[in-house]
């Protein structure tokens, strides 16, 4: 069923990907590019003890793979998801079929994982090219992006099926992505943070990916840190997947 | 005895704790077809849902192929075509994927699909259509595709909600006539409509709904007959004269008469005849016309209320 499902994002992909291609690559390698090697000249000019000895460039890197796997996780799991309720209705043509909601759930959520892989490849090549990997354990942050933007992308579309409108979406943008992205560990260290914004920091699931994504980058992501990291974002996206399964049936199956 | 498709006893749908469906009965056997007839609001698209197995009773049983819809939704929706109210088409696709993917839910093998959308777009004449997007269709070319793409799975029964609803007078008929097609094949249909005129001329049997409830059924003939008069006599008066006109007739005619805002109709057998006692009564009324009772007659006996307003 859930495949059945997939298949059908697959083909819309077919017809689509030329309008999202440039967004979904490009927009992390500007990120790279500016960052990395912009504020990097900055920033190693005036010493990288903070950064744990590595140049700005490998400390941001594997950051904005993550960063890039949550946008690509969230964006695919909001207007996607709402305009198939609300707007084209494709989820109710799917419903009049075999598939159960939970099908139609998993299908889709199946698609964006894939959208989460294939970006993730595609920068973790840019990544490696311009030099900001330093261990070839990172090639484990492709299956670690995609864990993660599953976290991010279960429980957004399970939410997004209980909304009546889509204005709700700008809030998750503006108090839960943006500043995911600016206090995770992503473009400072997390010691520059006053203490009780740190202990706020662990607890989110971003700084469990960055963590994650650096750590292995730069290799030295320990077993027992690698245990969390990884256990936290696949209880997120344990649960993403049964709230979904239930948004979805109550949305659909009235 | 005809195969029973679908049975119903007490069917109930609730929405909170307002009644949709308020304890219907009905049976639909193989290869009729039963439609739905009621105004905005009456249920049947509620009714619809229930038996699309795409919502659940709230009371009653319902059967479907001999199955439970609650228990075997999947493997009853698999044997159903359905042509929703509002339409579901991915518009960003072109009309051939439309059906591809359809066809995929059901599981179908590729090659079978493919097969079956070139033969489904040539029944519902877009062919030449086939590789265009959806998007710019006229209405009813995103009717008869929907129409088209109810079929890949070469349903037991096809569910109808409002096929027509919205096309032109042209778009309607060609709708029409592909269903008429479908019918003559021996498909089983099920559709919705508060046009009377699709009621009559495709509906072998049809239940009137209204507030929720089944307030008649039969074939169309049956209804005509039960419920009204081989004849109408409409009749109009200039505006000042209605009211008094209206008050007369009802004086002659007590239970066979029905005055809406601007004209009265007259239930009888003959209308020529009747016009004639109209005029010995010396009304004489701006215009009438005589005509065959239609299952408008039916419902605005049955209500006091015309189906479209
Ligand atoms: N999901 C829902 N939640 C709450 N009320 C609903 C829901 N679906 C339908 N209703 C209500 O149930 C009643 C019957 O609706 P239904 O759509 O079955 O009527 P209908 O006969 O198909 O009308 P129409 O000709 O307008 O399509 C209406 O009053 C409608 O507002
Ligand atoms: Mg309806």
């Amino acid at each position: 069923m859930t495949i059945r499902a997939l298949a059908y994002w697959l083909t819309v992909y077919k017809r689509t990907w030329r309008a999202s291609i440039w967004s979904s690559f490009l927009g992390p390698l500007l990120y790279l590019g500016a960052m990395g090697f912009g504020l990097g000249s900055l920033v190693n000019a005036h010493g990288t003890a903070q950064l744990g000895g590595v140049t700005y460039l490998q400390f941001v890197g594997p950051a904005i793979l993550a960063v890039q796997a949550m946008q690509t996780g969230i964006m695919e799991s909001t207007y996607p998801v709402f305009g198939s309720v609300k707007w084209n209705k494709t989820y109710y043509a799917a419903q009049a079929t075999p598939l159960t909601p939970a099908g139609i759930f998993r299908g889709h959520l199946l698609f964006n994982a894939a959208r989460i892989t294939m970006n993730s490849a595609v920068y973790l090549i840019v990544m490696w090219a311009f030099g900001a990997a330093r261990s070839p354990w990172v090639i484990l942050g492709l299956p670690a992006a995609t864990l993660l933007g599953l976290a991010f992308a279960a429980p957004t579309a399970a939410w997004a099926m209980t909304l009546k409108s889509e204005a709700s979406f700008n809030y998750l943008f503006r108090f839960g992505m943006i500043p995911l992205m600016l206090f995770s560990a992503t473009f400072f260290p997390l010691s520059r943070l006053p203490g009780w914004l740190r202990l706020v920091a662990y607890a989110t699931p971003l700084w469990h990916g960055v963590a994650l994504c650096r750590g292995l980058s730069l290799g030295t992501l320990t077993a027992g840190s690698a245990v969390i990291h990884v256990g936290y974002l696949a209880i997120l996206a344990g649960i993403g997947v049964w709230a979904g399964g239930v948004t979805y049936r109550r949305r659909l199956y009235v | 005895m005809p195969e029973v498709l679908v049975r119903a006893r007490g069917l109930t749908k609730q929405f909170g704790g307002f009644t949709a469906v308020d304890g219907i009965d009905f049976d639909l056997y193989r290869g009729e077809a039963f439609g739905f007839l009621g105004p905005n609001g009456a249920g049947k698209s509620s009714t619809m849902r229930m038996i699309g197995c795409v919502s659940p009773p709230s009371g009653g049983q319902l059967t479907i192929l001999d199955s439970d819809p609650v228990r075997d939704g999947p493997a009853i929706r698999a044997r159903l075509g359905v042509v929703p109210q509002e339409d579901t088409l991915d518009v960003e696709l072109t009309v051939r994927e439309n059906l591809l993917v359809y066809g995929r839910y059901f599981g179908l093998p590729k090659k079978v699909i493919r097969e079956r959308a070139d033969a489904l777009l040539e029944f519902v004449q877009l062919t030449d259509r086939a590789h265009d997007k959806v998007e710019p269709l006229s209405g009813g070319m995103k009717r008869r595709l929907t129409i088209a793409r109810s079929l890949i799975n070469e349903p037991d029964i096809l569910l109808l909600d409002e096929p027509s609803t919205g096309l032109d007078p042209q778009a309607r008929h060609v709708v029409w006539d592909r269903l008429y097609g479908l019918k003559q094949r021996g498909v089983t249909l099920i559709l919705t409509t508060h046009y009377m005129d699709e009621a009559e001329q495709l509906c072998d049997r049809l239940v009137v709904m209204d507030h929720a409830t089944i307030v008649a059924a039969g074939t169309p003939r049956e209804l005509i007959e039960t419920y009204s008069t081989p004849e109408v006599l409409e009749l109009r008066f200039t505006p000042d004269c209605h009211e008094q006109g209206a008050g007369k007739l009802r004086d002659l005619y007590p239970e066979r008469i029905e005055a809406t805002a601007d004209r009265v109709m007259l239930y009888v057998s003959d209308g020529d005849e009747a016009l004639k006692r109209v005029r010995g009564l010396g009304l004489e009324p701006s215009s009438s016309f005589a005509r065959r009772s239609t299952l408008e007659d039916v419902f605005l006996h049955l209500t006091g209320r015309r189906l479209i307003d």
